[in-house]
């Protein structure tokens, strides 16, 4: 017998000439790159560079115009509905429902995973204990301050196990101890095995990511770990690396 | 003559969703502030602002930033205190007041359905004035748009609306100009660009009050207002505010940074220690402690290519070590 070839075997995302266009504007042009399991993938870019657009693609939520992608063992473009179900999305506008309660929450979240209740029920009280949630549990979303918001969020996108989660612009807003502690979940979430593809604009957690990629005009410019992008342009810091590569946008969109 | 002066404000909002105080300065269990109410410790803020001055109100959500710049332009009124811009009493002269300020809201209020030049023109005639008339003012901000100027305001770009929106509150010449976190979500090569025009607006005159979540920066304004929970933790120029850090803070490094974090936590010396992008920063409270020590210490942890050096706090450091005080 020849090996085994496993679904999902190292590689998590990928993303082969990916490309959208809207009529004459090209959004995201080519953009070809892999992501391993247990990765935090940084996926950085200015405003207007694309990401959101391929982002959105990735999640099966658009069809490219060319190329091709596999997210989670699934292909984006025929396999929509199998890609959402093993991926979490969080976004800076949390799908949290204020006028819910938190266990609320995430049991209608884990319903529409699929989840039992038993299971549910279960790794409900896991979760409040690992977020410390003890007085939480039965308070309305609504009322939870911002950093509490965020922590509930996260865990809720990966509530139900995905092997794969998106997080755009995940940290916004909160003060930097909380975006912090928030950071050190995310960590959690990949020590056990999790992928993590986020977006952020704040270039220290740039840092933080296993490898990260710089879009500039709907194309990927730079694609590397921290260290080796910073020697490669000879910066200090990301925020450096980003304000060379940033600079070199034509698009007059942004 | 302070361009900005605050003395004492207080304003609660009862907030039916989370039930809850939300606002600035001393605060009730009702959210009201009634005038035999005893303020308990916690008073109302006080800040001013020289004539000229960047000052800058740096803070996340939810700190009271909105509430100031509401006061100070008119908006609302405070529960308590008192407040003057140009020195024209927030209350009683708030017509003087509006016509000498420029204030860019921090969700984007220009008409959507108007295209670039009749949103300008727009205000230039509220204002009494002509896009003529102050064009010198707003050149080098607006030329960067003028060659959309028949698109409608909804359809353009985040960093476009940025730019019309501080176009537009800049027309009628203000004496001060409020800008109510303009850089949120903006990526950080045009935050960049726009606090290069904000220090322009500066030599000409313009004293600036504005917010922001981004602790980096700090370091373009002439003062700043740390704030967190509707209260300052401290006003000052940013490099005293660096100065007053009283720990030793150390930079630490090794190959894994995860288990790093644990272990440099665990340490009993060690006040306490953050990810500060590819380097962890460690305040310790014990002058005794050395780098060769702490070198030991990770050494028997595991860690591999440490270094360790002793560095000057930023702003977010000090920000985090006064939030927990």
């Amino acid at each position: 017998m020849d090996t085994i070839i496993q679904h999902n075997s190292g590689k998590v995302i990928s993303a082969d000439n990916l490309t959208k266009k809207f009529g004459h504007f090209t959004a995201v042009d080519h953009i070809s790159f892999e992501v391993e399991r247990g990765e935090i993938f940084g996926f950085l870019g200015a405003n207007g560079a694309g990401k959101t657009t391929a982002m959105r693609m990735l999640c099966g939520l658009s069809i490219p115009s060319e190329g091709k992608g596999t997210v989670a063992g699934f292909d984006i473009e025929d396999q929509t509905e199998l890609v959402k179900k093993n991926i979490g999305y969080m976004s800076q506008k949390f799908s949290l429902y204020n006028d819910l309660r938190v266990w609320e929450n995430i049991e209608l979240f884990g319903g529409i995973y699929g989840m039992t209740d038993k299971n549910i029920k279960e790794k409900t009280d896991e979760l409040m204990e690992v977020l410390n949630f003890g007085n939480e549990r039965n308070k309305l979303v609504g009322s939870l301050p911002l950093g509490f918001k965020q922590k509930l969020a996260f865990s809720v996108s990966i509530f139900h196990n995905p092997q794969v989660v998106f997080l755009d612009e995940p940290s916004g807003g909160v003060d930097p101890i909380t975006r912090r502690q928030f950071w050190e979940l995310i960590y959690d979430a990949t020590s056990k095995g999790i992928t993590v593809f986020v977006t952020t604009h704040y270039m220290d957690e740039a840092e933080y990511c296993n490898r990260v990629s710089i879009m500039v005009d709907g194309r990927i410019e730079a694609l590397d770990s921290p260290k080796n992008l910073k020697k490669q342009f000879n910066a200090g810091s990301m925020d450096e690396v980003f304000q060379q590569l940033a600079r070199k946008s034509t698009r007059k969109a942004d | 003559m302070y361009a900005i002066e605050v003395k004492n404000i207080s304003k609660n909002y009862f907030s039916k969703e989370s039930g809850k105080f939300a606002g600035i300065g001393e605060r009730t269990e009702s959210g009201v502030i009634s005038d035999t109410s005893i303020p308990s410790g916690v008073g109302g803020i006080s800040f001013d602002v020289d004539e000229g001055e960047i000052f800058g109100i740096i803070g996340p959500d939810g700190a009271g930033k909105t509430t100031i710049f509401r006061i100070l332009t008119t908006l609302i009124l405070p529960d308590k205190g008192s407040a003057s811009v140009n020195g024209f009493d927030v209350v009683n002269e708030y017509k003087e007041i509006r016509n000498r300020v420029g204030y860019m809201p921090g969700r984007f209020s220009l008409y959507q359905d108007l295209t670039v030049e009749e949103n300008l023109n727009f205000f230039a005639t509220v204002f009494n004035t002509t896009i003529a008339e102050n064009y010198e003012l707003i050149k080098d901000i607006y030329q960067q748009i003028e060659p959309f100027k028949n698109r409608r305001a909804g359809k353009l770009s985040g960093g476009m609306k940025q730019k019309l929106a501080l176009s537009c509150a800049l027309i009628h010449k203000p004496s001060v100009l409020f800008l109510d976190e303009p850089t949120t979500g903006v990526d950080p090569v045009s935050r960049k660009e726009f606090w290069g025009m904000l220090k322009k607006l500066k030599v000409q005159g313009i004293t600036i009050l504005v917010s922001t979540p981004y602790m980096d920066e700090a370091g373009l304004c002439d003062r700043i207002g740390l704030i967190q929970n509707g209260q300052f933790l401290k006003i000052d120029t940013p490099e005293n505010i660096i100065k007053q850090y009283e720990n030793i803070l150390w930079a630490v490094q090794s190959d894994s940074m995860y288990n790093l974090l644990k272990d440099l936590r665990e340490n009993e010396m060690t006040r306490n220690c953050f990810a500060f992008g590819d380097k962890h920063h460690v305040s310790i409270d014990h002058p005794e402690f050395t780098v060769a020590g702490l070198n030991d210490y990770l050494l028997k942890k595991g860690h591999t290519h440490i270094e360790i050096s002793e560095i000057e706090p930023t702003i977010e450091d000090c920000f985090m070590k006064l939030s927990q005080n």
